[in-house]
């Protein structure tokens, strides 16, 4: 029976507190197991050898005396992943990823890979793999790739999305157009036209637990798999299709995921560990090398947008108009279209048009970064509408909140918003005690606001209570950042027991069915509508149990604070029943109690935010500082309030550090000159001040809690809000993130901007 | 009903950004949106979600369109 | 297989003894020889800080010693905070202000901070910041590590009195 997922405003006890989560004790003790901690007996270890060159042709790989050197079980080439795709081409992008086939597409393209017995000899027998490459012409530069004369990176890529297609292959995959009126007309109606272009550089999740996997296949075909997966069921569906194997066959296992923001919802090296584990019939470790996950996996994609904005003197925005350009590593991606999807998603503008172009490479394939292309539009849109607000002499936070999208009005992919947060959020930043924080010398203030989608998707859970009345509720989304306790507040809250009777674990593929991947804020929004009706479920159960216990109809059993009782006066004198003495006579009443959802979670809400940022500039060495910072962001509902603020610190936080510091860095001969934490710098504990937050509560009309997904917005408006607080402390309008010191010197230096005559904002 | 398509999938459908459709059901549009505009077929299999007056549904096809809601076909979008 | 060396050391109380290649960092031999997965590897450069141990008192990132140089010395990982089944206060702290999401880099913090109150019991927001510079987090901002950390000082300081 279809359950009804509508927002009810039913009173909470449990939910919107703040308990401990159950996976603590764990995580504090050095317990918790995660991606390479686990081991099996006979295990062998397993090392990648990958391309040093940007493009190059593999002519030969003569893999013979790796094979010979004791110790070293099996060795594989793309000879061994036969392509089993038939077709499909997203899926045989995602084999080529995992392997080169003849070509290599990008510095750290796997080529071949070794099962050792141990580390030592896993490493001497990459050595011995010899590898003759003819070198390609390379192109890593978005706007480069574009032009005429760039090399060709696949003979297959015809242009999607123009008319005629084109005939002859190039490097830009596709052209996307969303939008709606007349974006002339507006521009013609506008007292002032403003044209800018800015460029963002590739950024890394960054998690810090490398990829990390444990496979064995047995020699009868069926195989187990732990891994550290954002998604344990598409892991194994895309594993299982790309090796030949039943999908039942393939168990797969989520460990503690170390952190993953989008790099783990794709596979990289599974494949590959399970195609050893395959040859040499044992266990297979793989682990990653941090130079591995920063050359090979994950990044984001590094983008050149110009935007083009018109406005009435009075604030009103006439027309927008953006053009992005974003490229997705060395397949074809689908991250421009997202950024027409989301750049001007905050503003109720009624002539807009949005055009994406995505772009091949020669460098790693772009994979999902928490709210995927959104903060490098939203750089743009939200330093353009300072710089607007600036020129028809309005105050930034009035400008936005005279054009911010409220129900009703029609978001950049078309449809109609229902009730959206932003116009909220604005407001709340107005009044924001932080606004009205005096700044010093140097120092300046920028707000921007922030979209993005939530997803809600397939999923299911069980619930089962024990004859102690104590309840076990599996589910098949991962837990990255608390989802345990926010899951087990739910199934109390629904049975009516305490936080402490709920224990919540993340089951494997085996146990449970299937789920989708953890990502696009999903966890919370799906899970937690799955776990209400599954607690439901129980709780009907529960009743006929207890109707049977007092010997009435099921019907004039009424469920309250987690007891059973009969109504009517002629059974005012039964007594009431709670779950604990339900559950333990469980035996005598039918069996096993039981609550079980599966759920396609649709109707998840959209997520905004409005940040502000306080910096201080160094004149002399370009360094930003960043002295404040607020987030506001609607929730939906916060189920449990300290994981929602921490999304809200950790994806600020990566917003501030793709702002101010996080680059690849690829040199002349197409190489990463990066891969490491040193040189790639994510943001450290003395780089931060405490990040404020602010949970607004505007309920998801399509959620029973009205929740709304939280994880991914916050890292949207960083990017402009440090952009406009560095105008603010300089005058000087940054365009080109990450605004690192030596961009910021280079600003100013132009700007004719000294030390000295930087100014109070 | 009036069907409004963008990106990708107005190019798949000829250039049309509004379709009339008479459709109960997510199922039925896309098959009848398949139907006319062939090219359609591998937009929907690399993934479709349908806005139904604001509400975004990407996986549930059973779900009915009333009479005069507001229908848009978008891409079908993750996240991280 | 390189040369290896009886290595015999003493990890959080306990006298261990391994068999150590003479080019394995001391991170592999506490995972993979003593079985202490608590010690987490997050680039193996010494940048990320997740294999914070102390070695005779001393933070250092565990990647960055090799395991022969263990060799008579006193070592305490993230497993040996716990006193008597009990929760050391930073470990408590941090369950209570919910200053870990992932929890990769919360063994690495949690050394590192017992090091810094066992210097300095009363640490300002700004000595906290930097004493943790060398543990990278991802997912908290740090906020949260920090408030956990003054608020762990605070008890300590209590309990002291």
């Amino acid at each position: 029976m279809p359950h009804d997922n509508s927002y009810t405003g039913q009173e909470f006890k449990v939910v919107g507190n703040r308990f401990a989560r159950p996976d603590g004790v764990d995580k504090v003790t050095g317990r918790a197991r995660y991606g390479a901690d686990a081991s099996a007996p006979g295990q062998l270890v397993a090392r990648v050898l990958r391309s040093p060159h940007a493009h190059a042709k593999i002519t030969k790989i003569d893999t013979a005396k790796a094979e010979r050197l004791s110790g070293v079980k099996a060795v594989i080439t793309s000879d061994d992943l036969p392509d089993l795709t038939g077709g499909d081409r997203g899926m045989a992008d995602i084999l080529e990823n995992c392997m080169a086939r003849g070509r290599a597409l990008y510095d750290g393209h796997a080529v071949a890979a070794v099962a050792a017995v141990d580390e030592q000899t896993a490493r001497k027998a990459l050595k011995l793999i010899k590898v003759t490459y003819e070198v390609l012409p390379h192109v890593t530069d978005v706007d480069e790739a574009m032009k005429p004369e760039a090399p060709v990176i696949h003979d297959w890529v015809f242009t999607g999305g123009v008319n005629p297609q084109p005939t002859k292959p190039c490097n830009v995959a596709n052209r996307t157009e969303m939008g709606h009126g007349d974006v002339d007309a507006g521009f013609a109606q506008a007292d002032v036209v403003i044209e800018r272009s800015y460029k963002t550089e590739q950024t890394h999740q960054g998690y810090i637990e490398p990829h990390a996997c444990l496979a064995s296949v047995n020699s009868d075909g069926s195989a187990e798999m732990w891994v550290t997966t954002q998604g344990p069921f598409s892991y194994r569906t895309v594993c299982a299709s790309l090796l030949g194997m039943d999908l039942a066959k393939l168990k797969v296992t989520s460990s503690e995921i170390g952190g993953g923001f989008g790099g783990k919802t794709h596979v990289w090296a599974e494949p590959l560990a399970l195609a050893l584990s395959r040859k040499a019939n044992r266990p297979v470790k793989l682990v990653m090398t941090r130079d591995e996950v920063f050359r090979a996996t994950g990044p984001t994609a590094s983008t050149s947008i110009d935007v083009k904005v018109g406005a009435k003197k009075n604030g009103e925005i006439t027309a927008a108009e953006l053009e992005l350009r974003y490229q997705g590593g060395a397949f074809p991606g689908i991250w421009g279209m997202l950024g027409c999807m989301t750049g001007f998603a905050c503003y109720d503008i009624a002539n807009q048009r949005s055009v994406g172009w995505d772009v091949i490479v020669n460098r790693p394939k772009v994979a999902a970064y928490r709210a995927p292309s959104a903060p490098m539009a939203a750089y743009a849109v939200e330093s353009i509408m300072d710089v607007v607000a600036e020129e028809i002499g309005m105050d930034p936070v009035d400008f936005r909140l005279k054009n911010v999208a409220k129900e009703g009005a029609q978001a950049p992919y078309g449809p109609i918003y229902g009730p959206i947060g932003i116009e909220s959020a604005l407001n709340a930043v107005k009044e924001n005690p932080h606004m009205k924080v005096k700044l010093k010398k140097n120092q300046g203030r920028g707000v921007a606001c922030g979209f993005w989608f939530n997803i809600g998707g397939q999923t299911c859970v069980d619930l089962n209570i024990g004859t102690d009345g104590s309840v076990n509720l599996a589910v098949g989304t991962v837990d990255v950042g608390g989802a345990r306790s926010s899951m087990g507040m739910i199934a109390a809250e629904e049975l009516g027991i305490d936080y402490e009777d709920v224990k919540v674990h993340v089951a494997d593929t085996a146990s449970l069915g299937h789920n989708d991947t953890t990502e696009g804020s999903r966890g919370t929004f799906s899970s937690g509508m799955a776990t209400i009706f599954a607690a439901r479920d129980a709780i009907e159960v529960l009743k006929e149990r207890a109707a049977q216990m007092l010997d009435v109809p099921k019907e004039s059993i009424q469920w309250e604070n987690g007891t059973a009782s009969a109504t009517g006066a002629e059974n005012s004198n039964l007594p009431t029943l709670t779950l604990k003495e339900i559950a333990a006579k469980s035996h005598n009443t039918g069996g096993p109690i039981a609550g079980h959802n599966e759920v396609t979670a649709d109707g998840a809400g959209m997520g905004f935010a409005a940040h502000i940022c306080d910096v201080e500039v160094d004149p002399e060495t370009g360094l930003t500082k960043i002295l404040k910072y607020t987030v506001v962001q609607d929730a939906g509902k916060a189920i449990h309030p300290d994981y929602v603020e921490g999304q809200f610190q950790g994806a600020a936080a990566q917003g501030i550090g793709w702002a101010l510091n996080e680059e690849y860095v690829y040199g002349e001969d197409g190489r990463l000159q990066n891969p490491g934490f040193l040189d790639y710098r994510i943001p450290v504990c003395s780089d931060l001040p405490f990040i404020d937050t602010m949970i607004l509560e505007i309920p998801n009309p399509n959620h029973p809690y009205g929740i709304r997904g939280v994880g991914e917005t916050s890292i949207v408006p960083p990017l402009g809000a440090v952009g406009n607080a560095i105008a603010n402390a300089t005058g000087v309008r940054m365009n080109h993130a990450p605004m690192s010191p030596i961009r910021v010197l280079e600003a100013l230096d132009r700007a004719g901007v000294s030390g000295d005559q930087v100014s109070a904002g | 009903m009036q069907v409004s398509l963008n990106g990708a999938l107005r190019s798949a459908a000829d250039g049309n950004g509004s379709v009339d459709v008479d459709a109960a059901t997510i199922r039925e549009l896309i098959t009848k949106l398949v139907d006319r505009f062939p090219k359609l077929s591998a937009e929907v299999d690399k993934g479709v979600a349908v806005a139904i007056d604001g509400v975004v549904y990407r996986d549930d096809w059973t779900v009915r369109i009333p009479d005069d809601a507001e229908v848009f076909l978008m891409p079908r979008i993750a996240g991280g | 297989m390189s040369e290896a060396v009886l290595v015999s050391t003493t990890v959080n109380g306990d006298v261990v003894e391994f068999a150590c290649p003479t080019d394995e960092v001391l991170l592999d031999s506490l995972r993979d020889r003593v079985g202490l997965t608590g010690v987490k590897e997050g680039c193996g450069t010494g940048d990320c800080g997740a294999c914070s141990i102390t070695l005779d008192g001393q933070l250092v990132c565990s990647c960055l010693v090799l395991g022969v140089e263990a060799d008579g010395r006193d070592i305490t990982t993230v497993e040996g905070l716990t006193e008597d089944g009990e929760l050391h206060p930073l470990q408590q702290k941090f369950i209570d202000h919910a200053a870990l999401q992932c929890g990769v880099c919360t063994p690495g913090f949690l050394v590192a901070a017992k090091a810094l109150l066992d210097r300095n019991p009363n640490p300002t927001e700004t000595e906290i910041r930097y004493a943790l510079a060398g543990n990278l987090c991802r997912c908290t901002g740090y906020d949260k590590i920090v408030r956990a950390v003054q608020a762990s000082a605070k008890e300590l300081n209590k309990a002291r009195r």
